[in-house]
């Protein structure tokens, strides 16, 4: 199988991808969840209600900015606004019992901007550690900081297109990244290295046999033996998620739904673009 | 045909096989009602679930194996404040933040509180206390209490004739001084020059001189209750009237407790003050349907994924199932011996961790089956596949592991992710990576040797 000579078409494909995600990055930007932007969200059961009004009107009367209000079925109902403190909260609550006496708080979570701000110190600083941390240990697996060099790229390449497709998931259907999306990012730069350690090692093992191998012959073997072993471990891993985006709760869909896009770039990424550059920086050595 | 060889993998076969069932007797309900009745058979017995009673030498060993549940799906309240040490000398921060750290416990466990976790995390320049009171409802009662001034107060304990005694209340018995924790200039603990006996002086205002003395005057050879919070901290005997503001504590204290209450009385408001900066409120059913949710879709997702790998390797898959299983088992005892507090981020971690446990299989598997292909035998084509997928299973992992470990944060480095959340799901995918070997790579090769030897002698 000579999966190489398809290289330009992966330069094409990721050059789009990459470019199309940086657009959006750009543009678009996130829609940021209260994690980051800080905010409150009240999510409550209030069954007697026949609709919002008597909810507006109490924000109108404490001056509060709603900025959305939507009813989930079931007497539940799910609220967006500033920040407020301790004593704005409590006169909410009584009005909102003197409205529906059999209301019933499920989640409440206010915070200020500030924790936003740290929270993107640290997942850079996270990001930048992981890289670093890979680079160096794969470097040192393989004794060639290349396949270093190029796992972290590809990592990246997956990172970039994730964040890309959340701002556009955001644009278009309001995804919000949080928390959760951090993780499923880090997750991501774990899964991405994952799979092109394994296409590397048979690289490893082919160069042990043969050493006089020509580079894209070599990388052209060891993809088509490790590309079942690719997709089926995808496969799995992509039944587990698919079963959390449709099963899972509202709170975990967009959730699982990026690590499902980083598991498929990851997979896509370890051949079409670690090996690629391995290929790119071992040519332009000669 | 018993080759030492043999007879090791038999062992090793049934070690595998008794930690499967110990892991089952863990994971048993903690009641298991049985209740059978077919013909004039009637059986109706409950059974319950061992706990861990054993004494090791000075240590009792207690455990339930009851799994844990975090904030998010046990319901409950966290609070996070802004710790302001701006107006403080940098010398005397760790000092001060301490007692705002058991001051603040204090008041939590007022608050009657099981599990409640104060924890103290540095953020760049400033500090944050994060508080979390699982199972708290009423999230705005918890905060009045915690933000709250702790009163220090000086009560004489008053004779109640005898017979009053029967209608008097607790209050009845302590008449207030006049004397607070504002007259307070400073508690030290220190060692008594006289007795050599740890004690806590007490050093008063000029007003509270005053007070004090009139108090010791009123209760001379009667007691003076000491009250933190209407909690009751000791209530030593006045054995003189004492005018110069000074005052010492002494009677069964050993250093370390010395030094415990010298810092309450010192905190008797908080030594710091704190901001609000994030309230979390989960309510008990919210978090339940998270739990069912979660379990449905872990329950598909394996379903899914046996199939598949029965439908891809037969027999192999089979055991690779297996396998899985016992993944499964280990993990979920793990969860409950460590013990790990899950939360949903947690549970999605395991499910994540589940597809990667199959990956080594699948990684072993194709190996088997290109060494079939070169014309191996079967058992040879095992053999070989197991150990040469080894060395990328080995790499591979170990990089998820780098990154687990960077998430989860172990050192408490100031500058990575301290939140909850994250590392919730950072121990469960480390620990999933790690059982996902044990069981992918040594059971499953156990398992296959016995079983497909047994098979080929059939």
């Amino acid at each position: 199988m000579n999966i190489m000579k398809f290289r330009p078409l992966f330069y094409i494909i990721s050059l789009t991808l990459l470019s199309v995600s940086i657009f959006s990055i750009i543009k678009w930007r996130f829609v940021p969840s209260i994690d980051f932007a800080g905010g409150t969200v009240w999510e409550f059961k209030a069954p007697n209600l026949k609709n919002v009004d008597p909810i507006n009107n109490i924000f109108d009367t404490q001056k509060i900015q709603l900025s959305s209000i939507s009813p989930e079925g079931d007497g539940k109902y799910l609220l967006k606004f500033a920040n407020i403190n301790q004593d704005q909260k409590v006169s909410l609550d009584n009005s909102i019992k003197t409205i529906d006496k059999d209301f019933q708080e499920l989640r409440f979570e206010t915070l200020g901007p500030t924790l936003g701000k740290e929270l993107l110190q640290k997942t850079i600083f996270a990001i930048i550690l992981s890289s670093l941390a890979l680079l160096l240990f794969i470097g040192s697996r393989f004794k060639d900081l290349t396949f270093g060099a190029s796992a972290v790229l590809a990592m990246l390449h997956d990172s970039i297109i994730l964040i890309g497709a959340f701002s556009l998931l955001g644009h278009f259907l309001g995804a919000e990244v949080d928390s959760l999306f951090v993780t499923a990012l880090l997750t991501t730069l774990s899964a991405s290295v994952h799979d092109t350690v394994v296409t590397f090692d048979r690289i490893r093992e082919l160069k042990r046999q043969n050493t006089k191998i020509d580079w894209v012959e070599m990388a052209n073997q060891a993809v088509s033996e490790v590309i079942v072993r690719s997709i089926n471990n995808s496969m799995t891993v992509i039944f587990m998620l698919l079963a959390l985006v449709v099963l899972g709760g509202d709170t975990t869909r967009w959730f699982a739904l990026a690590l499902l896009i980083g598991v498929v770039c990851g997979t896509y990424s370890s051949t079409a673009v670690a090996i690629p550059l391995v290929l790119f920086w071992k040519r332009n050595k000669k | 045909m018993n080759t030492p060889s043999h007879s090791k993998t038999i062992k090793v076969f049934w070690t595998i096989i008794g930690l499967t069932f110990l892991t089952i007797i863990i994971n048993l309900p903690n009641q298991l009602p049985i209740n059978i009745h077919w013909g004039n058979l009637n059986i109706s017995h409950t059974f319950y679930r061992p706990n861990l009673n054993f004494k090791l030498g000075s240590a009792t060993i207690n455990k339930k194996f009851d799994l844990k549940y975090g904030l998010d799906l046990a319901g409950g309240a966290a609070l996070i404040y802004d710790v302001d040490t701006s107006k403080l000398k940098k010398e005397d921060i760790t000092s001060a933040l301490d007692s705002l750290k058991s001051n603040i416990e204090r008041r939590v466990n007022l608050f009657g509180v099981s599990e409640a976790n104060v924890q103290l995390s540095k953020q760049s320049d400033n500090y944050r206390l994060v508080i979390e009171l699982p199972g708290v409802t009423d999230i705005n009662q918890a905060i009045g209490l915690i933000g709250q001034t702790a009163q220090l107060s000086f009560k004489g304990i008053v004779d109640i004739p005898p017979e009053a005694t029967a209608s008097a209340k607790i209050e009845d018995y302590f008449k207030d001084t006049g004397l607070s924790g504002s007259n307070l200039v400073r508690a030290v603990a220190q060692i008594s020059p006289n007795t050599s006996e740890p004690e806590v002086s007490l050093e008063f205002d000029n007003e509270g001189a005053k007070l004090f003395e009139k108090a010791t005057k009123d209760y001379l050879k009667k007691k003076i209750a000491i009250f933190l919070d209407d909690q009751i901290v000791t209530a030593p005997e006045v054995q003189v009237v004492i005018t110069d503001g000074r005052a010492v504590i002494n009677g069964s204290f050993d250093l370390q407790s010395a030094k415990t209450l010298a810092v309450q009385l010192n905190a008797g408001a908080l030594p710091l003050p704190i901001k609000l900066i994030q309230q979390t409120q989960v309510g008990a059913t919210l978090g339940k349907e998270s739990i069912d949710k979660g379990i449905k879709a872990g329950l598909v997702g394996l379903a899914i994924v046996s199939i598949f790998m029965i439908g891809n390797y037969g027999y192999l898959g089979l055991i690779a199932d297996i396998g899985l299983i016992i993944y499964g088992l280990i993990t979920l005892s793990l969860y409950r011996l460590i013990p790990v507090t899950l939360t949903f981020p947690g549970i999605v971690g395991f499910i994540l961790s589940v597809g990667m446990a199959v990956d080594s299989n699948i990684l072993i598997f194709e190996r088997m089956r290109e060494e079939t292909r070169k014309g191996k035998s079967w058992n040879q084509a095992m053999e070989l596949g197991f150990g040469r997928a080894w060395d990328s299973i080995k790499d591979a992992n170990a990089c998820t592991i780098i990154t687990g470990l960077i998430l989860f944060n172990p050192l408490n480095w100031p500058f990575l992710n301290t939140s909850g959340m994250v590392r919730g799901f950072a121990i469960t995918l480390i620990l999933g990576i790690g059982i996902g070997i044990f069981t992918g790579v040594f059971v499953t090769r156990n398992l296959l040797r016995v079983l497909a030897r047994e098979k080929n002698t059939l």
